[in-house]
């Protein structure tokens, strides 16, 4: 194919140009011709119909996502917010922590491991890109039936996949979620987040500012992996007809990245960049058109100058080649013979490849010939918005009607096996078999992982400060009524930092829905938001950022609509912190909180094939309430443990508080079947030596908040009301699950 | 007492390493893995990670780096040197201890808290332990599967050169269920599972790690 340039297409307007084959709509490709006053080159016309996909340009989503702008919450924490790679929260004593999910689900699909693998890997460099060290990874996972085959495909490689990266980078991986549910059959979620700390001053920003500073790319070299990844994998649904489209997942190599975060970090503490960008998707089209836009607004770039691994890659795939384990830095002239000594020392390749200018122009030559002249933020931030239609669904009506009738045990033999059904089912069953395919301990500041109520690290080794983090999402109640799931799956998300004692401090999220162009689906993401970012305000939490992956669904079928919502939290002393669990006998069980009849999206009623119902209604005003007691609980020393109910209520709660350390309990509930069965939100159960039941009767009451005594620990089974089952029989129905479905 | 810590491409686990000899009261030197110079280091660790990726082989490529001549050579001449999880496979590769490192017999990587015990208190890195003591540290590892002939085995176990044992069921398929093993002299230990993981009970599943650390102290010492 022979060089389109500027000049060329100035003097051929009428030249036909693939803009449907790459996925742009033709009044898009309208709109291209009149930002430019001309047909964009084919270089160009590659360059936006990345960097204008749904998946870079969130065309479908503004509309709605502007609520977390407009209902922000007024903090002096969040030092950045949205719009960056990443948002930054102050967590005291100088520290700022950065954290985000993403979603890698389509590509993940196709190819399980390196879907998985450069899913960690791309937000990992988000993370960096902040000027932060990455500290831990988490990753909520959402597959088809457990013993569906094509889960049998997918989750093994998708679990080796987030090891064999995480782990090789040092990073640890401190919690996730592995749920199983039908609409995830031919569309898994592959959720990566990740935590990453520095001081307020190394804070870094995706800006190009200073005319004559150098644009220097350095890591891997650039090949042919993923070229429109972006725009063809993230934006269409999987049709069965078609090219096969295997070649646009990329591939990963952790030990490269792992070198360029030390590499990196290495820059960065001898403040030799002015703004960084990583290359994630849209590659070198993305990290051009944002850092020019974010800083004085013009950049030159000679792309043949990019080191390629693909010696024939054409000027346009190399400007959409999503090859991993790139950064793009802007480095003032005077600090470069230093920054390439740096690269040198740790063998990363590195290359400048042009100059921030005055102008307001994004050049890039090919061999001296003009390829793209563009104004970089029509590229970057103009991208086409919709105001997609959006409709509430007729099933919600219908499933509001349809009342829940699941078995509710009342024998003891009833209560047994409902335990032990609980405890198995791939839902709630233990995760070691995946969990134990990760790193948890590699850096040495893993305070609590899986299986806890979240994940906690150190992050000053002599003041003892440390982060908490938890991604909860409740699909059940999301497809019930998804303005409650989202603000319940908030609530969750920020309980599971409290059980821990520590103080929730900021939102991210990643809403994973099917397709934006059917207004059923549109209407599910339109409540989805507007009830998290209402959440947030009444909780006063900042949303930091997130991600948006729409077309989620195969053929007709969309996902449950999935808002995985990440809540950060801060905790002053670790060593402080309240256990999930209790290792001695003679310790006192309550459960805070109230149980109503709450069955609906319930397991239990997944478990009989029950959809139905009506979603509980979060309270967040008693949820923060909640988070209060369990906060001061801990600073006064009152719990010993503490642990959150969710999924599978109090009877998978008492489930994994007594194989936690292997200690017994004898429990006496009222109206026994419902109380372990039902998910009512703001409830948990905390363990307290006898002699703090009166600071924990004043503390519950100062704080509204229901207490009932539940029983006792001790003793080598769980026993509820009579009901004994031997901890032996009951780790084993816990931990058999997942090695029978996949060991 | 000054104690290298060695950092290749890829290493992971050095800081950790370097904080567990700080924990134990030693003074933790970094080495880098370009360097010919030990920096007057009195005995090395070469901690966990990937280095070079795994790439060719489990510890191939680093055994080659530079800094490995001036420890190969002090090794040989009696300084301790301890191999955690990959600094093991490069102590195999480098063949100063013999064996290999095979993949784990159930082909995934493996994370958990593993018990062992200690069978020989006489190396540079294992005499504050007691015979026969009980330990529980991590393990974490894909290519953590001791493997050597019947003849190397029946002379590790003769000359009581294996140096700890996992506890229970086989974790990754190991010979004689090795998890570490020493050399003739007793100055140079591989070990598979991780002792810098567990220096306190609040980052690891015990503080049982620690008198790998405080041993070659007192070798020192001494």
């Amino acid at each position: 194919m022979s060089l389109d340039t500027v000049a060329i297409a100035k003097a051929n307007p009428e030249t036909t140009q693939p803009f449907a084959e790459l996925g742009l709509k033709p009044d898009e490709y309208a709109s291209i011709k009149e930002i430019l006053g001309r047909r964009p080159t084919s270089s160009e016309l590659a360059m936006y119909s990345v960097m204008w996909s749904e998946h870079c340009s969130y065309k479908s989503s503004k509309v709605h996502l502007k609520q977390f702008g407009e209902k922000a919450v007024k903090t002096d924490a969040l030092l950045v917010g949205i719009g960056e790679n990443a948002g930054v929260v102050d967590v005291g004593q100088g520290y700022a922590v950065t954290f985000k999910i993403e979603s890698h689900n389509h590509p993940s699909f196709i190819e399980p491991y390196q879907g998985a693998a450069t899913g960690v890997g791309g937000i990992v460099r988000d993370i960096l890109t902040m000027g932060a060290r990455p500290i831990a990874v988490m990753d909520p996972l959402r597959f088809g039936p457990a013993d569906a085959a094509d889960t049998r495909r997918v989750l093994p490689g998708i679990i080796a996949g987030v090891g064999g990266y995480g782990n090789c980078l040092g990073l640890p991986n401190i919690g996730g979620e592995v749920v199983f549910d039908e609409t995830y059959l031919g569309n898994p979620l592959v959720n990566a987040l990740c935590v990453g700390v520095m001081k307020h001053s190394d804070i870094k920003l995706a800006k190009a500012a200073g005319a004559g500073n150098l644009v220097v790319l350095y890591g891997a070299k650039t090949g042919g992996d993923g070229i429109g990844g972006v725009s063809v994998l993230a934006s269409e649904t999987f049709e069965s007809k078609g090219p096969a489209k295997r070649p646009a997942v990329q591939v990963g190599d952790p030990f490269v990245e792992k070198v360029l975060i030390e590499c990196s970090l290495e820059i960065f503490a001898e403040d030799l960049v002015v703004g960084i960008q990583d290359l994630g998707g849209a590659g070198l089209s993305c990290a051009t058109s944002e850092l020019a836009s974010g800083g004085s607004g013009g950049m030159k770039v000679q792309l043949d100058k990019v080191p390629l691994r693909d010696p024939s890659l054409s000027p346009e795939e190399i400007l959409m080649s999503e090859s991993q384990e790139r950064m793009c830095a802007i480095v003032e002239p005077s600090k470069i013979a230093r920054f390439l000594e740096i690269c040198e020392k740790w063998d990363v390749t590195v290359t400048v490849i042009g100059e921030v200018t005055d102008g307001k122009h994004l050049e890039i030559t090919w061999n001296g010939e003009l390829i793209v002249d563009v104004p970089p933020r029509t590229v970057a931030h103009d991208g086409p918005v919709y105001q997609r239609p959006f409709a509430q669904p007729a099933y919600i009506d219908q499933v509001a009607k349809e009342v829940i009738n699941v078995p509710i045990p009342t024998t003891p033999d009833e209560i047994k096996s409902t335990v032990l059904k609980l405890a198995a089912t791939p839902n709630l069953a233990d995760k070691s078999w995946v969990t134990d395919q990760y790193d948890r301990y590699v850096q040495g500041n893993s305070i609590q992982s899986q299986p806890d109520d979240s994940g906690m690290v150190r992050i000053d080794e002599k003041t003892h400060l440390g982060v908490a983090v938890a991604t909860d999402a409740n699909a059940n109640w999301s497809y019930l009524n998804p303005y409650e799931g989202a603000k319940l799956a908030l609530a969750e998300a920020a309980r599971n930092i409290a059980t821990a004692g520590a103080k929730p401090l900021a939102v991210t999220n990643c809403l994973n829905f099917g397709s934006p162009e059917d207004p059923g689906v549109m209407w599910q993401f339109a409540e989805s938001v507007r009830g998290l970012a209402d959440g947030c305000l009444e909780m006063g939490l900042p949303v930091t950022g997130g991600n948006v992956s729409f077309y989620n669904q195969t053929g007709a079928v969309a996902i449950l609509p999935t808002p995985v919502i990440g809540v950060l939290g801060v905790i002053d002393d670790v060593r402080t912190r309240t256990p999930m669990s209790f290792d001695r006998a003679g310790l006192d069980l309550y459960l805070l909180g109230e149980t109503a009849n709450d069955l609906a999206g319930s397991e239990w009623a997944y478990m009989h094939k029950q959809r139905g119902g009506v979603a509980p209604i979060a309270d967040l005003q008693r949820e923060m309430r909640l988070i209060d007691l369990l906060v001061a609980g801990r600073t006064k020393k009152i719990f010993t443990a503490a642990h959150d109910l969710s999924q599978g209520g109090l009877a998978a709660t008492l489930t994994e508080m007594v194989l936690r350390y292997n200690t017994g309990a004898t429990i006496q509930l009222e109206n026994v079947g419902l109380s372990l069965l039902s998910e009512t939100p703001g409830r948990v159960v905390v363990a307290i030596d006898p002699a703090q039941a009166a600071s924990l009767s004043q503390e519950a009451a100062a704080q509204r908040i229901v207490l009932t005594k539940i029983g006792i620990t001790g003793g080598d089974a769980l026993v509820i009301n009579g009901a004994s089952i031997g901890l032996d029989e009951l780790r084993r129905a816990h931990t058999e699950t997942f090695p029978k479905l996949f060991g | 007492m000054k104690i290298g810590v060695v950092t290749f491409p890829g290493t992971l686990d050095d800081r950790d390493a370097a904080r567990a000899v700080r924990h134990a009261g030693g003074e933790a030197v970094s080495l880098w893995h370009n360097d010919a110079d030990l920096h007057g280091v009195d005995a090395v660790i070469l901690p966990g990670g990937f280095s070079y990726g795994d790439y060719l082989r489990c510890g191939a490529i680093s055994r080659f780096s530079p800094v490995m001549e001036p420890i190969i050579d002090a090794a040989n001449g009696g300084m301790p040197l301890l191999g955690i999880c990959n600094g093991f496979q490069v102590l195999a590769e480098a063949h100063l201890i013999p064996g290999a490192l095979t993949r784990n017999h159930e082909l995934h990587f493996l994370c958990r808290d593993q018990k062992l015990t200690i069978e020989n208190t006489n190396t540079a890195w294992t005499s504050s332990f007691t015979q026969g003591q009980e330990i529980l540290i991590p393990l974490k590892n894909g290519e953590g599967a001791y493997m050597c002939d019947d003849e190397t085995l029946a002379m590790l176990e003769g000359e009581g050169r294996i140096i700890a044992r996992y506890v229970g069921e086989n974790p990754n398929g190991s010979r004689n269920l090795i998890a570490g093993i020493t050399n003739e002299r007793g100055n140079v230990v591989g070990l598979m599972p991780h002792p810098e993981h567990a220096i306190d009970s609040l980052t690891g599943p015990s503080a049982d790690g620690l008198a790998f650390f405080t041993s070659v102290l007192k070798a020192m010492v001494k």
